[in-house]
């Protein structure tokens, strides 16, 4: 059968998944957990819980500040020390329930045995009102919340719901995991999906560089018989996994410049907010775990691993169970090495989309930059069709409506452009800064009509 | 071969006098009329264009001055009280003068003062930076060393230091446009009054973080302490959101305050001699002294009259 791949642009970066064979580990409970507020897209969550209260693993501690928001649960049960600001991950304060652990008792309600549950509940509003009480949010990379985008506006329709299994970042194993190890829950998520969008398809995409996963998945499929979903092998390219790539790799329809998937019937979810969905409806299962993979170039072989955490867990203290910071790591970073962010505050606390600890070695250091030669690589490059060197060069000549001219807002920020340049040159890192002044114009002109 | 020589030069000859006619016809004919003060006043002005008095350059500045017929809204920083006189005197108005300012970098992070704590591999500017993170030191608010207000820089006032991994202003320079203020993404260059022979109080910091926050992330940080608020006898000194700042309209450079501060953060330039911290606290103590006999006084007095209405 044809393998599946987006039409334009696109990398071949080396996949390195070293941690495929490492299987899911559950990690013990460190004394005490940080909840940020801020773990979803849109507005930040807003605390519920006094100090000195004491929580059990799964209660609401926070509710969401807007529309676009989520719940925030406890992960651990025990006592509210402090909500405070701490510095996040990129080092800038952000607010936090800070929770001391006492003992692991779960809230009531929460169903925690391992039996599958494959009766999916009929109450369409059910469903969503479960998914948005347990906080579930995209667990793709961008955290936005699940509930929201499970509910098309009104007069738009659904015509596939597709499942990401592409985790097309190199080095990332964690999505891999979960397809091996809670395959059958991931499909009953997606029959779930299904449901809610109201029985339309659902494309199940898988990388080809993961064949025991596509197999599982497959035979699952076949053993569960829920109807009208299908697997589908995708080639190995980056970024496979991007939203709309994969709308063009398996509907062979494009988003429009500003659309939304849902404007031509796509509803993307990533295979690890699946299972979250599938824990949320069936278990009551709040959405205070996740698997994260710790791995790097630097590390030797046998110190990487695949870790169920919870979430608010300090990322040097999950580094400290693994073993501490390799020597040679020149970068830390969490999430993949092509989207990733470099890690300012290694005392940071888990949030509900970290993906990796990944140690990357002397090799990953930016060079010097030399001229653009104008050899086009990175217009090769682009999977949006944008001239990235163009949109630098406009940006640095601060030339804003040429920079909307040439789609600058356009730009999903994959990186592949910087990747393929030859001169070194940080073409992402200007275009972010002229796709933010587009964006900023745009929602300007927006308010004002 | 000669004939056609001959044709062309007539020809063109011919041409070329007809279509100067008709230039000089549309010329006179569709002439704009316009102020002639207006180009009197761009030559006036310094003409570089920076955009520093808020206007699109220099010919914009000029149009918007002749068509107020005034002054009120105009006033150019580069050219100064000097240039601004002479264009008063074009237009016939009266201006009001305007203190000299200068660019002040209100950070002072040095190296040595502020522990690096990791390392920045992106692109070489402030704003993209700023957008990244918070910064490969503690200090959330304080200067990121990538030099945009260099850059932004168009008469060569900034630089940078690489011992101290800060932005220099070299005064006699600095035009104060504001040009490097914008620039800054962590908003750290202030505009201030130069002062009586560039001398002049500031607050080399713009940390909001609480006291010991502050101290962990910078050796030079402002913490909030308000001793210097305190000790201002001319209330120029207000602290807000845990940073000090001096009011340069109400500062009489007594240096009282650049000698309490724990930290350092408060810092003088230009003064002729060094300041001698040891005899300005004397000098503070005596008067605190003598203050607290005063009032001291002044209870007993009160007591005593008291006493006497009561008896």
């Amino acid at each position: 059968m044809a393998k599946l791949t987006f039409s334009i642009g696109g990398i071949h970066p080396a996949d390195s998944k070293l941690a495929r064979d490492c299987k899911i580990e559950t990690l013990p409970l460190p004394e005490k957990v940080y909840v940020s507020m801020f773990q979803h897209l849109g507005a930040q969550a807003k605390p519920i819980v006094a100090v000195g209260d004491s929580v059990k693993a799964g209660q609401i501690i926070a509710e969401p500040g807007g529309f676009i928001s989520a719940y925030v649960h406890s992960p651990v049960s025990g006592v509210v020390r402090s909500i405070a600001p701490r510095p996040d991950l990129a080092g800038f304060n952000c607010m936090h329930v800070e929770i001391e652990v006492q003992g692991d008792e779960w809230a009531e309600g929460i169903d925690l045995s391992p039996e599958l549950v494959t009766a999916i509940p009929e109450d369409r509003d059910f469903i969503l009102d479960r998914i948005k009480m347990c906080g579930v949010v995209g667990l793709g990379g961008a955290t936005f919340p699940t509930h929201v985008k499970l509910n098309p506006p009104p007069g738009k329709k659904a015509d596939c719901l597709i499942l990401n299994g592409a985790e097309c970042e190199p080095f990332l194993t964690s999505d891999f995991r979960i397809l091996l190890e809670r395959t059958d829950e991931i499909v009953v998520g997606a029959a779930i999906m299904q449901k809610v969008l109201g029985g339309c398809p659902c494309v199940i995409g898988i990388e080809e560089n993961k064949p025991e996963a596509i197999e599982a998945v497959r035979a699952s499929v076949g053993r569960l018989g829920y109807p009208g979903i299908r697997v589908e092998t995708l080639k190995k390219r980056y970024p496979q996994g991007g939203e709309k790539q994969l709308i063009d790799a398996v509907m062979h329809r494009q988003v429009r410049s500003g659309g939304l998937p849902i404007d031509v019937g796509a509803v993307v979810q990533n295979v690890a907010t699946s299972l979250a969905v599938y824990e949320a409806v069936q278990k009551n299962k709040p959405l205070v775990t996740n698997v994260l993979t710790v791995t790097g170039d630097c590390l030797p072989a046998g110190s990487m691993h695949n870790y169920l955490f919870r979430i608010g867990m300090p990322l040097s203290w999950i580094a400290a169970q693994a073993g501490g910071v390799p020597e040679g790591a020149v970068k830390i970073v969490s999430g993949g090495p092509m989207m990733g962010k470099a890690i300012a505050n290694f005392d940071a606390a888990t949030v509900k989309g970290s993906s990796s600890i990944l140690y990357l070695g002397e090799s990953t250091r930016r060079g010097a930059e030399s001229p653009c030669i104008r050899c086009g690589r990175c217009a090769d490059a682009c999977p949006m069709g944008l001239e990235p060197f163009l949109l630098k060069k406009l940006y640095k000549a601060g030339d804003a409506a040429a920079l909307e001219q040439n789609a600058a807002q356009d730009c999903i920020e994959c990186g592949c452009c910087q990747y393929s340049c030859p001169a070194r040159i940080p073409l992402l890192d200007n275009i972010r800064m002229a796709k933010a002044q587009v964006m900023g114009i745009i929602r300007a002109r927006n308010a004002k009509k | 071969m000669t004939n056609s020589i001959i044709w062309t030069i007539a020809i063109l000859t011919v041409l070329g006098l007809v279509l100067s006619l008709v230039l000089f016809w549309v010329a006179r004919k569709f002439k704009v009329e316009e102020d002639p003060r207006i180009d009197e006043i761009e030559k006036t002005l310094p003409g570089a264009n920076c955009g520093g008095c808020g206007f699109a350059g220099c010919r914009a500045f000029a149009d918007s001055a002749v068509k107020a017929g005034n002054l009120d809204a105009n006033y150019c920083p580069v050219g100064g009280n000097e240039v601004m006189k002479k264009v008063a005197a074009i237009l016939g108005c009266e201006i009001k003068e305007a203190a000299p300012m200068v660019a002040v970098v209100r950070c002072n992070g040095t190296c040595a003062n502020r522990p690096r704590t990791n390392q920045y591999d992106g692109a070489l500017s402030c704003k993209v930076k700023a957008s990244l993170y918070s910064g490969d030191t503690m200090c959330l608010y304080g200067c990121l060393g990538c030099g945009d207000c260099v850059a932004a820089c168009q008469f060569g006032a900034l630089s940078m230091d690489s011992a101290t991994g800060l932005p220099v202003v070299d005064e006699s320079k600095c035009t104060a446009c504001g040009k490097c203020v914008a620039a800054c993404p962590k908003r750290i260059i202030e505009l201030r009054a130069k002062g009586p022979r560039g001398m002049r109080e500031y607050v080399s910091c713009v940390n909001k973080d609480k006291g010991p926050a502050a101290r962990k992330a910078c050796a030079a940080a402002c913490i909030g302490c308000s001793l210097c608020a305190k000790t201002c006898r001319h209330g120029a000194i207000t602290v807000t959101d845990n940073v000090a700042y001096i009011d340069f309209e109400k500062c009489k450079l007594c240096r009282e305050c650049e000698a309490v501060c724990p930290t350092g953060a408060i810092h003088g330039t230009g003064f002729p001699k060094p300041l001698d911290k040891e005899a300005v606290k004397a000098r503070i103590a005596e008067r605190k002294a003598k203050e607290a006999e005063a009032a001291k006084a002044a209870a007993a007095a009160t007591e005593v009259k008291k006493e006497e209405s009561n008896g």
